[in-house]
């Protein structure tokens, strides 16, 4: 079973047009509620037994967010879609928006009526121009079906959708950075509390969903919460979008149930190129912890059983490193991403990201030193959970994941001054 | 209010206060370097996390709010080991040169380090290093020494109201400055020099002068408005080095103006005056105090025995003691002198008799930041007294409509609600205007003259929305700026403005110059009232009539009659005129040479006991911090001894305080009321010819020590001799930006360069007090002749 | 010199003179934007709040970059500030903090290689030595002619189409040396 949510026109011609999506029962859920006046607390209570949850990486349950939303408070409220898909490793919400735009369309008009909010944003990286473009000309087609704007079917409901576009920076990704981006300003996280369902955007109750959340939505209500967690598995209810990449014969997206076997997904994806051993994989973009390869080859790819292998689902973006990689300096890599993106408002993060960089980056150009192991795990718990945002985190965790479980590749950089794999 | 227990410590608190707070009042102390419970709630550098119970990861004390049966740990091994290592991720990128740091010794994160930094730096990386920035003639900067704390960047952004310093670049490279090479214009920009936990925004004047442990602290009251900011001045070896605001909730909060903390550089001037100095056969000589002395009383004694007590001025500064001002009008009158005055800059004197025993503020300083309302009828309110701004500015941010009629468009880093900038000459009808629009709103009838004197003025929707403003409000006020004082018709605006507070049933208040015009009120430094309220009715000349009598001999305390006098020309003149003139002065001033007789070296604020009486009635008394400067001596202390020469009784004062003490038991059951009983003025000015001068005595000129402040006078605030001018009329007159131009005023004439200024309406012409070639000009609103050359 | 009474009357509006301000500022740089340009910003201005002018800066910076060869200069920045009624280390701090908006001139072309872990996994490492000989430049460097700047980035999201590079709006991905070498012949 695949490409039954947010990949369900993929096969169609031109599956982002508002005619291919409407052939498959598109904006019918959209249309209903409007007619209906469908009470917020049923549409939340469907959510709620689909399990869903967020797709952007945290994997919080997206009614419990949804019903957080003070929705009869007056003045405006608004609905912001994350698609700034800046996780390295993740490029799922690219093709949603490329492929089904109105799907986000319709979900977005969905939440918007939910909770209260007449006015929603799109926020799209800055690099994504296509893609801005694909949903801009959907939001125009949908505008003139008289499915946005004022009085929509003359139901009396308003929703109007803008976007935003980013203009390069990884923090953006982060909720509230993406909220101070919209006000114009530098991408800096905000401190919680208060969270955005109380003082979001401009100052206003907010609720911002990752993109394929978002785009999950009309399926869910058109089939109802229970046919989608039954997709999926308890708790994790659902198929989703994993962007396999890396070292495999066929990368791209695919879209399977939660709970798939690993090594089914890997499957799909071809299979390991030339025909090389699976060394490592990240299972959830750069910032989730690697794990070795025999581990990930008997796990089911759900929030759950990664976690309970020691990493995490993330944004389902699995980077998949066969026997010749050297660990060392793919961590190097991902710790100059880190270093790079931190947006330098507080202390650990700022100072820390700096330091872990080089320190990685010295043992990869052969001049680390005996303590500089222990150092880069010292350094990286004192980054973890006393900093603002998740990025400090996401900076500390592949650390430690990878000194955890190739500790032996570090060593031999210190020792020998050279890579163990390219030795061998 | 909830429970909360820290360290042990079981605490009730407010709902809703920080951690860090309640932790504060408690005298339990969290390290911190962002946090400052004036500014907004950064949370950033992360040095204050303590360990909560039930909370997974240490939290951040300033930035989590106190709920009920919270237990926090600030000194436990996870608070512990949380602050460490913030303290060790803060010092791998600052230098480790404490010795040659201008914080040394003063600085919050050598400090802190003391207790939570390890010795050796595990850090072998290269150090980041980040180039200075040029942020004009105050604040010095190493920004290799900046934490990213950003307690500047807010101090701009919600105190000062101008965002000028930000933080560019991101992660690692983020960098606090300007971005490009820009002065700082606020007027307040020197509090980030306190605010700044380390040495990376230091005094620039300060600069390497000392190190913090050498200075001794004194505490006193700043000179140079009407606030009394409350200071501390830091000095070594008898030297005055830094001024540092004092906290007073009531009064400065945690601030102090650029002009309050640097002024001090005008004290160490080089022609400060440190002898005294007689004239004979048109030389200076210098001279000891018991000739000098002797020579004044004689002189005196010369001309009240030939031509009586009645020829005899004397012109006070408005920032003088109450001693000083005490002991000067006791002597004079006692010589039979009521001319005596310290409302030098104010030019309509027409209902004196009528003012208010103290014109004040009708209110208290920290009042004016619950407002709702207010109307500034003349005034630069930011400028003039800044600190009054600022409270201002937190009303109007807080929604309060704040609206302004003013002769220059000032620009108010707030919003406001109406602005009326009119040609000075038509202020009055203006006022006018909005009191019509009250009364017709409120539906009461005109009194006494009114209907008359608003004959054909014709209130048009801004006056109307004024109205309904003030009507609306339950906290509104009207203040009296300086160039409503400074105003030909001031007493018709005072008389409009105490019309529309008592329909409208906002207060009334005043903003006076000098730091200590309500003062000089209750000691009797005018000439219609002695000390004691008692009505003078005879010979009693005020500033203004003073020079235009010419009088055969003057007495003038701690001015320079040229700048502080509102009619320029007309008081070098009149004092140049004069058989005998005393200059009691800190500075050998340039008019004071030509003019004087003898001059006497008088010790500053910073070097004399006293009091200051703030606008809002509070008495703040001081002690010296220094010893006077050369042969200079506390004026009050001159007074005395020319009071035992005179053989006058009563002056044989042991200290200021007895003096003080005097003044308070004649004063001591005043209550100052600001309202003035109804006297219809006789007309609304309304004679339209010509193009007017307004003088608008800037914050940097307003009296001589800050004019002498040379740090002060770089930045953008001090005024350069020019013709400020409208594009309008200087478009009419033919005239371009930097052109030079002939200003004639009465019989002064100079030529200056002009500046185009949008902030001024047609009609008039901004011109500073300026002296070229020994010739002034006049007065404040009157007739200016310009032309191009 | 002097004005008639009549004249000073008519001249002394009620109006602030500062009102104008945005047309009238002494040294203003307005005249910087074009009318295309505004009129593109104006429509950004659309989508936010009335008093959140402030929002436009993002897609202001990108659209007066675009409309000068690619690159921002100190008086543009000032423009923008003047135009959306901001203070200028405002715009400062966003364009100094955003990875697309460029502070020194840029190739007529800007290419974006991506060099994060997929694209390094499959070979970004060949893909930006073979672009940094044949151009000649390191990155942040641009070529002699102005045609070419080369620009290390960071992951786009086409890591399925490792390696990938971006020029311009457009994106290239599953990069050979050969494929580079046909892109770059393709575009003037
Ligand atoms: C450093 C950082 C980067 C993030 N980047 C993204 C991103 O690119 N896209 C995204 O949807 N969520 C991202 N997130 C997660 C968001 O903060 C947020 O949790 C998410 O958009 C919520 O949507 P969801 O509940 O639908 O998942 C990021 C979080 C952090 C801490
Ligand atoms: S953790 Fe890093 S990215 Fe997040 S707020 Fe702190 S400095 Fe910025
Ligand atoms: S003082 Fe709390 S984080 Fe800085």
């Amino acid at each position: 079973m695949a490409n039954e949510v947010c990949f369900k026109n993929h096969h169609l011609d031109k599956p982002w047009t508002l005619q291919a999506y409407q052939s498959t029962g598109g904006y019918d859920v959209w249309k209903k509620i409007l007619n209906k006046k469908t009470q917020a607390d049923e549409i939340i209570s469907e959510l709620k037994t689909s399990c869903l949850r967020g797709r952007g990486g945290a994997g919080f349950p997206t009614g419990l967010k949804w019903s957080f939303m003070p929705r009869n408070a007056p003045g405006e409220k608004y609905i912001v879609c994350n698609s700034d898909e800046g996780e390295p490793g993740t490029f799922k919400d690219r093709d949603i928006l490329r492929y089904n735009p109105h799907a986000l369309i319709e979900g977005m008009a969905i939440a918007g009526y939910t909770m209260g909010a007449s006015v929603g944003y799109n926020y799209i990286r800055g690099e994504f121009w296509e893609p801005y473009e694909h949903f801009e000309t959907a939001v125009k087609e949908a505008r003139a079906a008289g499915l946005l704007g004022k009085n929509i079917l003359g139901s009396g409901i308003d929703f109007e959708l803008y976007t935003h576009l980013g203009g390069g920076a990884y923090i953006c990704g982060e909720e509230t950075a993406l909220l101070e981006s919209i006000e114009g300003k530098k991408g800096q996280p905000r401190f919680k509390p208060p969270f955005p369902a109380s003082y979001g955007l401009f100052g206003r109750p907010t609720t911002i969903n990752n993109t394929e959340t978002l785009a999950s939505i009309p399926s869910i209500l058109q089939n109802g919460g229970k046919w989608f967690l039954e997709i999926g598995k308890p708790n994790n209810g659902g198929a989703k979008l994993f962007s396999v990449s890396g070292h495999v014969n066929k990368p791209g997206n695919y879209e399977v149930p939660l709970g798939t076997p690993f090594a089914e997904l890997l499957e799909m994806a071809g299979g390991m190129r030339d025909g090389n051993k699976i060394k490592a994989v990240i299972p959830g973009g750069s910032s989730t912890p690697m794990l070795p390869g025999d581990v990930m080859m008997d796990v089911n790819m759900d929030y759950d059983s990664i976690a309970k292998a020691g990493s995490m689902l993330g944004a389902g973006s699995v980077i998949v490193m066969d026997e010749k990689t050297c660990i060392v300096k793919a961590l190097a890599r991902i710790s100059y991403f880190y270093y790079e993106e931190s947006c330098g408002q507080c202390t650990p993060c700022r100072e820390g990201t700096g330091w872990l960089s080089r320190v990685v980056n010295r043992i990869e150009n052969g001049a680390g030193r005996p303590e500089d192991i222990d150092l880069l795990l010292d350094v990286s718990k004192k980054i973890e959970g006393r900093t603002i945002c998740g990025l400090g985190d996401a900076a500390a965790m592949p650390v430690s994941g990878a000194i955890k479980h190739f500790r032996d590749e570090f060593q031999y950089h210190v020792d020998h001054k050279k890579c163990m794999v390219s030795a061998a | 209010m909830v429970n909360i227990e820290i360290d042990g410590k079981k605490l009730r608190v407010a709902n809703g206060a920080m951690l860090i707070e309640a932790a504060d009042e408690a005298g339990i102390k969290i390290p911190r370097f962002c946090y400052h419970k004036k500014l907004p709630i950064a949370a950033n550098c992360r040095m204050c996390l303590v360990d909560v119970e039930k909370a997974a990861k240490p939290l951040p004390a300033c930035a989590t709010p106190v709920t009920d049966g919270m237990v926090i740990h600030t000194k436990s091994t996870k608070a512990i080991a949380a602050q460490k290592s913030v303290m060790e991720f803060l010092l791998i990128n600052h230098p480790l040169d404490c010795p040659i740091c201008d914080q040394g010794g003063e600085c919050e994160l050598q400090d802190v380090a003391i207790g939570y930094g390890d010795d050796v730096s595990r850090y072998s990386e290269k150090k980041r290093v980040v180039h200075n920035k040029n942020l004009g003639p105050l604040i010095n900067t190493d920004m290799t020494r900046c934490i990213h704390c950003t307690r500047c960047v807010r101090f701009g952004e919600e105190i000062a109201g101008i965002k000028e310093l930000g933080m560019t670049g991101r992660g690692e490279h983020a960098e606090i400055g300007t971005y490009v090479a820009k002065t700082v214009s606020s007027e307040m920009s020197g509090n980030v020099i306190d605010l700044c936990p380390v040495g990376a925004l230091t005094s620039k004047p300060f600069r390497y002068s000392a190190r913090a442990w050498e200075l001794r602290q004194h505490e006193t009251i700043a000179a140079h408005d009407c606030i009394g900011s409350n200071i501390f001045v830091h000095t070594r070896h008898e030297k005055i080095m830094r001024v540092v605001p004092k906290e007073n909730e009531s009064i400065n909060e945690t601030w102090i103006s650029d002009r309050d903390r640097f002024s001090y550089e005008g004290l160490n001037s080089k022609d400060r005056l440190l002898t005294p100095l007689v004239k004979e056969n048109g030389e200076w000589r210098e001279t000891d105090w018991d000739i000098a002395l002797r020579v004044v009383v004689e002189g005196l004694k010369d001309v009240v025995d030939n031509l009586g007590a009645a020829s005899i001025g004397t012109l006070i500064s408005p920032s003088a003691t109450l001693e000083e001002m005490y002991l000067a009008q006791k002597l004079m009158r006692s010589l039979g002198c009521n001319n005596i005055d310290h409302r030098l800059r104010q030019q309509d004197f027409r209902d004196q008799d009528n003012a208010p025993v103290i014109p004040w503020l009708g209110q208290s300083i920290k009042d004016l930041e619950q407002v709702d309302a207010a109307l500034l009828i003349g005034s630069n309110i930011r400028k003039d007294q800044p600190i009054a701004g600022h409270r201002i500015r937190k009303a109007a941010i807080s929604g309060a409509n704040i609206m302004v009629l003013n002769p220059v468009d000032y620009e108010f880093l707030f919003p406001v609600t109406e602005k009326i900038i009119v040609d000075p000459r038509r202020m009055s009808k203006e006022l006018g205007a909005v009191a019509k629009a009250l009364f017709e709103l409120i539906g009461e009838p005109f009194p006494k003259g009114l209907t008359s004197l608003l004959q054909d003025v014709q209130p048009n929707g801004q006056h109307k929305a004024i109205a309904q403003h003030l009507k609306a409000a339950n906290n509104g006020t009207i203040l009296l700026g300086l160039s409503a004082h400074t105003h030909l018709d001031f007493s018709t605006l005072r008389a409009l403005a105490s019309l529309i507070s008592d329909i409208s049933k906002c207060t009334i208040g005043y903003l006076t110059d000098g730091a200590n015009s309500p003062g000089g009120w209750l000691a009797g430094a005018v000439p219609h009232r002695n000390h004691k309220q008692e009505k003078i009715t005879s010979d009693n000349l005020n500033a203004s009539e003073m020079l235009r009598s010419n009088l055969k001999a003057f007495v003038l305390q701690g001015i320079e009659p040229e700048k502080d006098c509102a009619n320029h020309s007309l008081a070098v003149n009149s004092i140049d005129q004069a058989e005998f003139v005393v200059g009691l002065s800190m500075y050998k001033s340039d008019s004071l040479l030509e003019s004087a007789n003898v001059l006497l070296p008088i010790s500053p604020f910073t070097e004399t006991s006293g009091t200051f009486v703030n606008i809002e009635g509070r008495w703040q008394s001081f002690q010296g911090a220094v010893s006077s400067a050369g042969d200079s001596r506390p004026t009050w202390k001159i007074w005395r001894v020319l009071g035992n020469l005179f053989n006058v009784d009563g002056f044989d004062y042991m200290s200021s305080e007895e003096i003080r003490d005097e003044v308070r038991s004649f004063s001591g059951n005043i209550i100052p009321k600001n309202k003035i009983e109804w006297q219809c003025p006789t007309a609304l000015q309304n004679n339209m010819d010509g193009v007017v001068r307004i003088v608008d005595t800037s914050i940097y000129s307003i009296d001589p020590i800050v004019r002498r402040a040379t740090a002060l006078q770089q930045t953008a605030d001090a005024l350069t001799p020019a013709i400020h001018i409208g594009e309008e009329l200087a478009s009419r007159i033919g005239l371009m930006d930097s052109d030079q131009a002939i200003v004639r005023q009465g019989d002064g004439e100079v030529t200056l360069p002009v500046k185009i200024d949008y902030r001024l309406p047609a009609g008039s012409v901004l011109i500073p007090p300026c002296e070229l070639g020994g010739t002034y000009l006049g007065h404040e609103y009157s007739e200016v002749k310009l032309e191009k050359i | 010199m002097t004005l008639s009474s009549k004249d000073a009357q008519t001249l002394s509006a009620t109006q602030s003179p500062a009102q104008s301000k945005k047309a009238k500022a002494a040294n203003s740089k307005l005249d910087l934007l074009s009318q295309n340009v505004c009129a593109e910003i104006d429509q950004w201005l659309a989508k936010y709040p009335a008093d959140w002018s402030i929002s436009a800066s993002m897609p202001a910076l990108r659209i007066v970059q675009d409309s000068n060869g690619g690159y921002l200069t100190t008086d543009l920045m000032d423009a923008i500030a003047e135009y959306l009624d901001v203070p200028a280390i405002s715009i400062y701090e966003v364009a100094t903090f955003y990875s697309m908006y460029e502070l020194k001139p840029v190739g007529r072309h800007k290419i974006c290689v991506c060099t994060n872990i997929s694209c390094m996994l499959c070979g970004s490492d060949e893909i930006v030595s073979h672009l940094k000989s044949k151009l000649g430049i390191g990155f942040g460097e641009m070529t002699g002619d102005g045609k070419f700047s080369l620009k290390e980035v960071e992951c786009l999201a086409a890591c399925g189409g490792a390696p990938m590079m971006q020029i311009g709006r457009e994106y290239y991905e599953n990069l050979t040396t050969e494929k580079v070498d046909e892109i770059l012949n393709k575009l003037a």
